[in-house]
């Protein structure tokens, strides 16, 4: 098990090692950063100046491992727009961002498990069909379109909760189900599929034939044993939430680290934009090496890998 | 046991060829022909956009400004009502369908030959090349796709072709995760054993023994992919960050509606039910042909 932890780590850090050389080379897609920090009304002395004062004349192996040194110590630059250390601006808005991330998850999970488990119980039903075909449907519905339709319901037409802004926690209620929404099918197939496999066999039986309930064989024998899988796959999910919670978060003027990568990329700060990459890309590592070694101490084929 | 019992019953012999079989399972499932139709749609409306309206999706008329559709109290002339600057509504859906189905396929394209070319290598030499191939698999999905895919169009400028080429050059992580997988499968078949006994040189052996072979599996990850570049560039687009006005993206539009979104919903509606419609219909076509062409559905 602990060759197992180790391994992983290390395979981990190679990735973010990799993916934080991508997100630096980013900035050298722009062609010369110097011209871009400079802006259109820059002379070529201003440009040069500026090229010394970042450091743009070294090599950019040089400046790459200057940069990761930096970010290890949680220091990414200054922002080129906001005119304030990355680090802070990140951090500050990190906090919403992560709470929309929790909270989306967990209501993908609360509608999905038992949608998953109720179609699992009556293969082939019409609430099985009805949940198959609600998770077509949901795969195929644009989350920002799906807001602004719930936007025009509930805030427009109903007036129940705001549209826009991060006070309060009305204002988290329909983020968190446009974000959630786009989590649930895969949540739903994968507890329907455990659900499944679990219900035929032995020991299910057994506990039928012991005259157990059915809600009891349910939900005590079968899905604690179905719910593997689920665990890995909604840890994976709330890595790809924090990613993909850029386009929520800019429809609800939520001021999260999703809002901010827009407002950076809008404005060409790439330092920022840097950072938001390398930090939403570790939420992801991170994510999947905990749901790789929960499911290898859950399940020991697993530590093979 | 008897030997009786060895020879073909008369059911066996009876029983329909491969391809009827074939035929029955596709018009026998339903979500396949549904998708199948309503994108055969979309895709002549967006081949013969230009015969279907006869108004041009880029002529602005600031004297006919958001008109509302036929359907809501508007005049007939324009069927779909007019936008923010008086131009057609129907014409810029009918042309939208060009941006959506250009992105899907230009973008599938392109991450299904980086991906294939990619999984196929990992499942036939597996050892090193595996290991090379699940590691760029892993930083592949490390990335966060919507960010990076909107800070690259950003730098590059957002045109057609900068889209479908970003997103082509995002997206190749299921193709290598599901060929690599596949071919791994039909890898250890004794075909390929054969072919490989007999001198097949290796380049023949990928193109003319594995592809055709994992070619089923390749088509339904396609059409998803396809699906899910459709649904980025709306959502790049939507954002400001993706293909630039005045182009007739359907993400766009939704954006372009959204500050008329109070008064003017079905300047939101309409595209945004155009596009869950197209995804979708390329979404059950997907699904269908998992159905149809996996061994599981093979009675």
């Amino acid at each position: 098990m602990l060759g197992f932890i180790l391994k992983r780590l290390g395979l981990a850090l190679l990735v973010a090692l990799t993916v934080s050389f991508i997100s630096f080379s980013l900035l050298y897609l722009s062609g010369d950063p110097a011209t871009a920090i400079a802006g259109e009304s820059a002379n070529a002395q201003d440009v040069q100046a500026i090229r010394e004062l970042y450091g743009f004349d070294r090599p950019m192996l040089v400046q790459y491992f200057e940069w990761l040194w930096n970010a290890l110590r949680f220091d990414f630059g200054q922002s080129y727009y906001f005119k304030l250390p990355v680090a802070d601006l990140v951090a500050d808005r990190l906090g919403v961002t992560m709470r929309l991330g929790v909270t989306a998850i967990c209501f993908a999970l609360i509608v999905a498990i038992p949608l998953g488990v109720i179609a699992a119980m009556r293969p082939n039903s019409l609430i099985d069909k009805l949940a198959l075909f609600l998770s077509v449907a949901g795969q195929a519905m644009p989350s920002f379109w799906f807001a602004l339709v719930l936007i025009s319901v509930f805030s427009i037409k109903l007036g129940w909760v705001p549209a826009s802004g991060s006070t309060t926690w009305r204002h988290f209620i329909l983020p968190t189900i446009v974000l959630g929404y786009y989590a649930m099918p895969a949540i739903m197939r994968l507890t329907r599929a455990g659900m499944l496999e679990v219900l035929s066999s032995d020991y299910i039986r057994t506990a039928r034939a012991k005259g157990s309930s059915e809600w009891r064989v349910m939900f005590r024998h079968a899905l604690r044993n179905a719910i593997i899988p689920v665990v890995s796959l909604a840890a994976v999910q709330m890595g790809f939430m924090l990613g993909g919670s850029i386009v929520v978060e800019s429809i609800f003027a939520l001021h999260g680290a999703g809002f901010l990568a827009w407002e950076s990329i809008s404005r060409n700060d790439l330092p920022t934009v840097q950072a938001l990459i390398l930090v939403f890309s570790m939420f992801y590592i991170v994510f999947t090496l905990l749901a790789d070694i929960v499911n290898a101490w859950l399940d020991p084929r697993m530590r093979t890998a | 046991m008897t030997g009786s019992s060895q020879l073909p019953t008369a059911e066996q012999i009876l029983q329909p060829s491969p391809s009827a079989i074939l035929r029955g399972r596709i018009f026998g499932h339903s979500g396949f022909m549904i998708g199948g139709v309503v994108l055969a749609i979309i895709v002549l409306i967006a081949i013969f956009a230009p015969f279907l309206s006869k108004f041009d999706p880029y002529t602005q008329d600031l004297v006919n400004r958001m008109v509302p559709p036929g359907f809501m109290g508007g005049e007939s002339e324009h069927l779909l009502g007019t936008d923010q600057l008086g131009r057609d509504y129907l014409a810029r859906l009918l042309y939208g369908a060009r941006v959506s189905l250009f992105i899907g396929i230009f973008a599938a394209l392109i991450s299904g030959i980086i991906g294939t070319a990619m999984g196929i290598a990992a499942g036939y030499f597996g050892g090193r090349v595996d290991t090379v191939v699940t590691f760029l698999i892993n930083v592949r999905l490390a990335m966060p796709v919507v960010l990076v895919a909107l800070a690259v169009v950003a730098i590059l400028g957002g045109s057609l072709t900068v889209v479908a080429t970003v997103l082509g050059l995002l997206l190749w992580d299921r193709y290598a995760v599901v060929m690599r997988a596949s071919t791994l499968q039909v890898a250890r078949r004794e075909y390929i054993a054969a072919a490989q006994a007999i001198g097949t040189s290796t380049p023949r052996i990928l193109l003319s023994e594995i592809l055709p072979n994992v070619m089923n599996n390749l088509i339904v990850v396609a059409t998803l992919e396809m699906a899910h570049a459709i649904l980025l560039e709306a959502a790049l687009s939507f954002l400001g960050l993706g293909v630039q006005p005045p182009t007739p993206s359907w993400g766009l539009m939704i954006a372009e509606g959204k500050d008329m979104m109070l008064f003017e919903l079905w300047l939101v509606m309409i595209p945004g039910v155009v596009l869950f419609v197209l995804v979708l219909a390329i979404n059950l076509m997907g699904d269908g042909l998992r159905d149809i062409t996996s061994p599981a559905g093979r009675d």
